[in-house]
This record gives C-alpha cells, structure tokens and sequence, in this order.
C-alpha cells in the first residue's frame, strides 16, 4: 500500500497534466492549422488570450510528476530517463521554445514576428505531444529494460504503439484545447464558439477513430499489454474510458463544453488508470513496484508533502481557475486608495538601531563559532538590511521626489 | 550541458527571489502615497516578472529532465534521499506560478489590496523553493541521513538528510542575498545605461525612482554578502577541506598558512601570487597558527581541477569586494543626504556592477560544484558513475547551445520592448488625477 501511494500520484499528476497542459499544447497546434487571414488572426489571439494566464500552472503538473517520480521510484526513472533520452529531449526543446513564445509574444509589433514567434510555438507544440506521447508508448510497450541507458535510444519510442500513441496525444490535445477554447469563447467573443466547436467534433472524432485503431496495434505489437487491459479491472476502466469518449462528444454537440472537458478529463483517466491496473504491479520488465519503491521513511515523509502540499496547493489553484474560468480576470473596476500623508520618519533612531543590528550580526556570525550564534548573527543581519532600506529609501525618495 | 542549464537558470532564479519583493515594495508605496508613478512603475516591472518566470518555468523544467537525462545512475541510487527537496520544490515552483499568473494578469480586476495580498506568496514561495534547491546541493556538499550498503542506500532519513545538514544554512543564506545583490545592481544598471544614452536630459522622478530604489536594496546587501561569505568559508573549511585546498591552492599541510591573492597554481605551489603569511589559518578557523590541510592529503586522483577552482574563487570573491566597496560608498553618499551624482562615470560602474554581480554568481557556483568534483556527492559518489550511459550527448550539448542562445536573444530583445512601450502608458497616465489607471495591460 505504501509503495503504492506515490503511484497513485504519479498517475493523477499525469492524468491532470494530459488535460490541462493537453489543451495548452493543442492551442498551439490550432494555431498552425488556422488560416492566414483576419478570422485565422482572431482565432490565434483567442487561443493565446485565454491560456496566458494559467499555463504556467498547467505545466508545473510535469515537474510534480517527475519529482515525485524520481523521489519515490528512483531505479525506475533512471533507467526510463536513460533509454528515452531522445524522445524526452525532444519534448524538452519543445517545451523551452513553447516558453519562450509566451515570453515573446507580449512584445511584438510587426505581423512578420509575430507569424515567426507563433509558427515556432505551433511546431513545438506539436513535437511536445508527440514525444511524451512516445515516450509512454515506448513504456507501454516494454521497450524499455532496468538500467542505465540499457534499452535502444531510438527504437524503444520509435515502435508501432509509441507512434500510435504520440499521434494520440496530438489529436486529443487539439480536441481538448478546442473545447477549452470554445468555452472561453462563450464569453468575450461568441462569434469564435461555432469555428472552435466544429473544430472540437472533428479533432474528437479523430481521437476516437486513433483510440480504436490502437487496439489493433496493441495487440500486435504489445500483446501482453493488450491481454491485460481486457482482463480484471482493467477493462472496467477502458470501457468508462470509451463511454466517456462518446459522452464528451456528445456534450460538444449540444454545446455543453464545460461538461465536455470533464468526461475528456475522464477518458483520459480511463484510459491510463487501465494501464495501471493492466501492468500492475510491473513497472518494467523485471522490475515490479516494490522493488523499485524508496525506503519507507522516504515513502512516509513524500507522502506526508505531497498531501500537505495539495492542501495548500487546490484551494490556490482553485482561486486561479474561478478568476479565469468566471473571467474575473477581464477588465473591470480599481478603486484607487485615498492618498495619504508619508509618516514622518524617525531616522535617528533607524540609523542608530541599523549600526547596533550590523554590530551585533558581525560578532554573532563572524566573532563566534556556535551554531545559535550564527543563527542570531543572520537574523540580525537581516534585521539590519531591512531597517537600513527602510530608514535609506523614503530619505532618498523625499529627495528626489 | 546541466552546467549550461545551470547557468542560465541562475540569474533568472535570482530574479525570481528578489524581483517580486520590489514590485511589491513598489505597489506598497503606491497604496500608502496614492502615487500613480509607483503604481505604474510596479506594472510595467510586474510584466518583466512575468517574462522571466516564463523562462524561468522551461529552463527549470530542463534542468529536472536532465537530472534524469544526464545522471541517471546519481537519481537512481540517491533519488529517495534528496528527491524530496525537489518534490517540496515543484510544489513551491507551483504556487509561484499560480500567484504569478493572478498578480501579473490581476491588475485593475481586483480590489488595489487583494491584489497586492496576492504578490505575497510570490515571495514566499520564491524563498522556500530555493530553501528546497540549495537543501539538496548542500547535501551533495555534506551528504547525511543515509547508509550505503552495496550500493544501495538503507536507513534513508530524509529529512535529516536535507535540512538537518549544517551546510545548508550558510549556504543558502548566501544565495538568497546573492539574489537581491543580482538583481538590484542589474535593475539599476538598465536604468543608469538609460541615464549614460540621455546624458543630456535631466532625469525624470520617474527614472529617478526607478534607479533608487534597486541600488538601494543591492547596496545594503553587498557588504552584509562579504560577511556572510566568511561563514559561509568557515563551513567550508571544516566540512570540505579539499575544496579549501583547492581555492587556495594549498599543496602541503601546513600550520599558520598563508593566503595568496591571484597567481596560478603549478607544482605545488601558487607562483607570482600574493602571500600574506598567517591569513588563510586566522580566516577559516580563527586563529593565528591552525593547522590547514592541504591537498597532498588526499591522492591526485581524488583532487579537483585546482586553477578553475582558484580561478573562480578568486573572481567571486574580488568581483564581490568591489562591489562591497561601491555599496558602502553609495550608503555613504545617502546618510550625508547627498544625491547620488549624474555623472559618467558613475553611471558607468552601475552599468558594469550588474554583469558584474552576475559573473562572481555564476564564478561561485562554478567554486563551489568544482570544488566538489571528482565527487558528485562529496565522498561517496564519483561524478563518473553518475552519468548517464546514454551517447549523443554532444549532439544535444549543441541543440541546447543553440537553443538557449535563440532563447536568450530573443528575450533581450522582448526585454528591451518592454522597456520601451508602455511609456506611452505611463505618459497617458501621468497627467492625469492620481489613481486614474490604464486600461488593459
């Protein structure tokens, strides 16, 4: 149980990160498919617009999977780091050049750059999804032995079902930034919801047709695999996963998108939850989850994080998503503060208390030796660059001023 | 490569950890004054924040793929003893970006004290995520909190490991002051390179304020960074009596050694340095006659690259006095209540203080992660067996060159956009009666 709690992580985290950095990398490849003109236009600033604020969060889930991976079952990641250096390099570039186009993008002028900036973003967009997706593929498909670099860099996510999922995560993550997209849409510019939606039919369609076609592949060429997912548990989940699937699509029809994003969110989880329960409790070949789980003081004190830090982390980000989602973060009102006299300064006593603090943090730190010395040493040294500021800055901007 | 990763991370770290502090100071003055100036100067700041997260977002985002990329045999034995530090890390990382995303898209769509509440987390989390960082490289400078067995760790505690680690304290507390010293000297310099271009003008209040208030900040913590720098030292010499060797290029042990300023190390010896007898024993251990252990104390193999160690050490450290010295000058200047003169020259060394402060950061990583090697964690794992089994490493170490140096381009030249646009905004806004605020960003 305990070795199989960080699992349980991993896998939310990455059921997460599909949906929501999925909808972040399928707003890119939108924009390398929309065209040249005016509406092409509108369309690219809408997709930029409305994931400008959240995707920086949306990507963290990446780092949260990756840590607790390698914390928890290190042997695993490093043999999977090693093997899939290539496929997960590339997605590597990708992702810095994606980052710097929304760094980019808020100063361009020209229409030139901007096509420049945004056809970068919309490659690496697509090469991202694509690699991940192969990366897991490559897993999936027990192209990758235990040890340091011990699997082929290039075949072990270059086989039929790595492909088959890379082209996966492509479709899906168009389909799911298109039905983000046209819920945004909803809001600001209604006249952009009916091109999102047919876009969202079509890019659903796809994925159901690729999901389909990947049972075929799968039992050709992962056919333990494919054994494992019809049996036990498993295949309780790929059916939620179908029905979900058809569900999602549904909901895009009617025009229910935020519906639509769930079940998306829900076939996604499907899908991976019955590739857990399918492998289970094989991580690799030869390398079963309890072999590869961290001591138990490790799995106690990750755990113990990873729950304190979600309590800190869902209402946080639960306060981005409704400032976002409910466009609390369009323009609206700011009432300025009623302007108040600056308070007089005692700068006497500020300098005479900043020179005591700078005397007393020397001796501690630099004089004496014990620990609690030092410890009071950096306090007061703090102590001093904060009164210093504070008793140097208001003097200089009276001055200046 | 994660060297190269490293190394364009680290500045944009330190603005991660100091930026949003002053941004915060700003709206601060602005919310107690009413002044629009500080207002605007907080957003158009606020927007670079958030260019520079962005990038600093990836170039983190790399530097975990490579953890894995590149040491994948370093994360495999010893993932379960530091790994925590960075999951705790990810989740600071986290809620930066989340507070970033509301305070930086946040102006104008929430009340003024929300919205400044909102900034707070930035900086808390900016300092706990780089408490999480520097727990684990200071565990790879004094590992703990764990048994080898056949090359297996047992007996992992991993919080005695990360944080009941002696080293961590000095050597965090060092990197975090290095932050704002980084940061303000680079801010105020943009400001005098503007002051050197328009020497003509007068400068605005606006430019002004602009300068004052990051020169402030760097200038109270430069000086209080050379003292720290000798604890942190002291630390050094008791944990990592190599590396102190190293820095110094002490070849014999010796009592009562002496410290030699530049020079190069060749035989045993530092020749066409600088000695003064006696100093190196009475600043790492305090007294006149200690003993200091050389580096003929452990065999050749097991020594780092002397002169780079040396090289950088020296760099870190000159690079740091000077800037010391130009802090002190500056409070100097400002308890007499005298304004900072407009001069050229002045204006000149504000501009080359801040690739100066950049250049001693990056010459202390390079003391401190040389001074380590042959070990990749000190004295228990060679950095050989670390890495990765994986070829082609070249061929990524030139993608990601060529990567970072698009990267790097292209975000001075958005830098340098953003310097310059919204001054119509603040034009606009200027005039008009306090409070009246732009609309959009």
């Amino acid at each position: 149980m305990l070795q199989t709690l960080p699992l349980v992580f991993v896998l939310v985290g990455l059921v997460l990160y599909t949906v929501l950095a999925g909808a972040d990398f399928g707003a890119g490849i939108w924009r390398l498919v929309s065209d040249r003109g005016t509406r092409g236009q509108a369309l690219r600033e809408h997709a930029n617009h409305s994931m400008g604020p959240v995707w920086e969060a949306n990507h963290v889930w990446l780092i949260f999977v990756l840590t607790v991976t390698w914390t928890a079952y290190p042997s695993f990641f490093g043999s999977v780091a090693s093997t899939l250096a290539v496929a997960l390099f590339l997605a590597g570039v990708g992702i810095i050049l994606r980052g710097a186009g929304y760094a980019l993008r808020s100063g361009v002028r020209s229409d030139r750059e901007l096509a420049l900036i945004d056809g970068a973003f919309a490659v690496a967009s697509l090469i991202t999804p694509f690699a991940l997706g192969a990366a897991a593929g490559g897993i999936a498909a027990e192209r990758v032995p235990v040890g340091n670099a011990a699997g082929d860099l290039f075949a072990s996510w270059t086989g039929p079902v790595s492909i088959l999922a890379g082209v996966l995560a492509v479709v899906f993550s168009a389909y799911l930034a298109a039905v983000y997209l046209a819920a945004d849409a909803a809001r600001e510019h209604p006249e952009l919801v009916e091109p999102f939606r047919r876009r969202a039919l079509a890019a659903g369609l796809a994925a159901g047709a690729v999901a389909a076609a990947g049972l075929g592949v799968l039992h050709a060429d992962a056919h333990s695999l494919y054994a494992g997912l019809l049996s036990r548990g498993a295949l309780a989940c790929v059916i939620v996963s179908a029905l979900a699937g058809a569900a999602t699509l549904g909901f895009v029809i009617v025009g229910r998108f935020e519906a639509a994003r769930y079940g998306a969110g829900l076939a996604v989880a499907g899908v991976i939850a019955g590739w857990a329960i399918a492998r289970y409790p094989t991580l690799l070949p030869g390398l079963s989850v309890h072999r590869a789980a961290a001591g138990h003081d490790t799995l106690v004190t990750l755990i113990v994080a990873v729950v304190a830090g979600g309590a800190l982390l869902f209402p946080a980000l639960g306060l981005l998503f409704s400032l976002t989602l409910r466009g609390r973060l369009a323009p609206g009102e700011s009432t300025p503060e009623p302007i108040r006299a600056a308070r007089p300064l005692g700068g006497a006593v500020r300098a005479r208390l900043a020179v005591a603090l700078l005397i007393v943090g020397i001796g501690m730190l630099n004089a004496a030796s014990a620990p609690w010395a030092h410890a009071v040493g950096v306090v007061s040294l703090f102590a001093f660059m904060i009164v210093a500021f504070a008793s140097l800055v208001p003097a200089a901007l009276a001055d200046e001023g | 490569m994660q060297a190269l990763s490293f190394a364009v991370h680290i500045p944009l770290v330190c603005f991660g950890i100091a930026f949003p502090a002053m941004v915060l100071f700003l709206e601060w003055l602005h919310l107690r004054t009413g002044d629009p100036l500080y207002r605007t100067l907080a957003r158009r700041w606020s927007r670079i924040v958030l260019a520079l997260f962005a990038v600093g977002v990836i170039t983190g985002t790399i530097l975990s793929f490579e953890m894995g990329l590149l040491w994948p045999n370093f994360t495999a034995t010893f993932g379960s003893v530091f790994g925590l530090g960075f999951a705790i890390e990810g989740f600071s990382f986290f809620m930066e970006a989340i507070f970033i995303g509301i305070y930086a898209y946040g102006w104008d769509r929430m009340s003024p004290r929300a919205h400044w509440l909102s900034g707070i987390p930035i900086v808390i989390t900016g300092f706990t995520g780089s408490l999480m960082v520097i727990s684990v490289n200071a565990w790879m400078n004094h590992p703990g909190g764990f048994a080898l067995h056949a090359g297996h760790v047992v007996d992992v505690d991993p919080l005695r490991a990360l944080f009941g680690n002696p080293y961590l304290w000095s050597e965090l507390i060092h990197m975090y002051i290095a932050g704002y010293m980084v940061t303000g000297f680079l801010v105020a310099g943009c400001y005098a390179f503007g002051r050197l271009r328009g020497n003509r003008i007068p400068p605005t209040r606006y430019q002004r304020v602009a300068l004052t208030i990051p020169l402030t900040i760097a200038c109270v913590a430069a000086p209080v960074q050379v003292l720290v720098g000798d604890w942190v030292a002291r630390d050094v010499a008791v944990d990592q009596p190599i590396k102190l060797a190293a820095i110094e290029g002490l070849y014999p042990t010796t009592r009562g050694a002496s410290e030699h300023l530049l020079g190069w190390y060749t035989d045993g010896q530092i020749k066409d340095g600088i000695a003064i007898p006696h100093l190196l024993s009475l600043l790492a251990y305090h007294s006149w006659d200690a003993r200091v252990q050389g580096l003929d104390t452990v065999p050749a193999a097991q020594r780092p690259p002397i002169n780079v160690v040396r090289f950088a050490f020296q760099t870190m450290v000159g690079i740091g006095t000077l800037l010391a010295l130009l802090g002190i000058a500056y409070l100097v200047i400002r308890i007499r209540r005298r304004p900072l003169p407009d001069s050229r020259w002045v204006n000149g060394a504000l501009v080359l203080a801040g690739p100066a402060a950049t250049v001693a950061l990056i010459a202390g990583w390079v003391t401190t992660e040389v001074g380590r090697q042959p070990w990749v964690v000190y004295r228990v794992m060679p950095t050989a067996d670390a890495v990765t089994g994986a070829g082609g490493i070249p061929v990524g170490y030139g993608t990601l060159v060529v990567t970072y140096l698009a990267v790097g381009a292209g975000l001075v030249w958005v830098l340098r956009r953003l310097a310059r646009a919204p001054l119509s905004e603040r034009e606009a806004t200027l005039p008009g009666a306090a409070g009246a605020t732009p609309q959009g960003p």
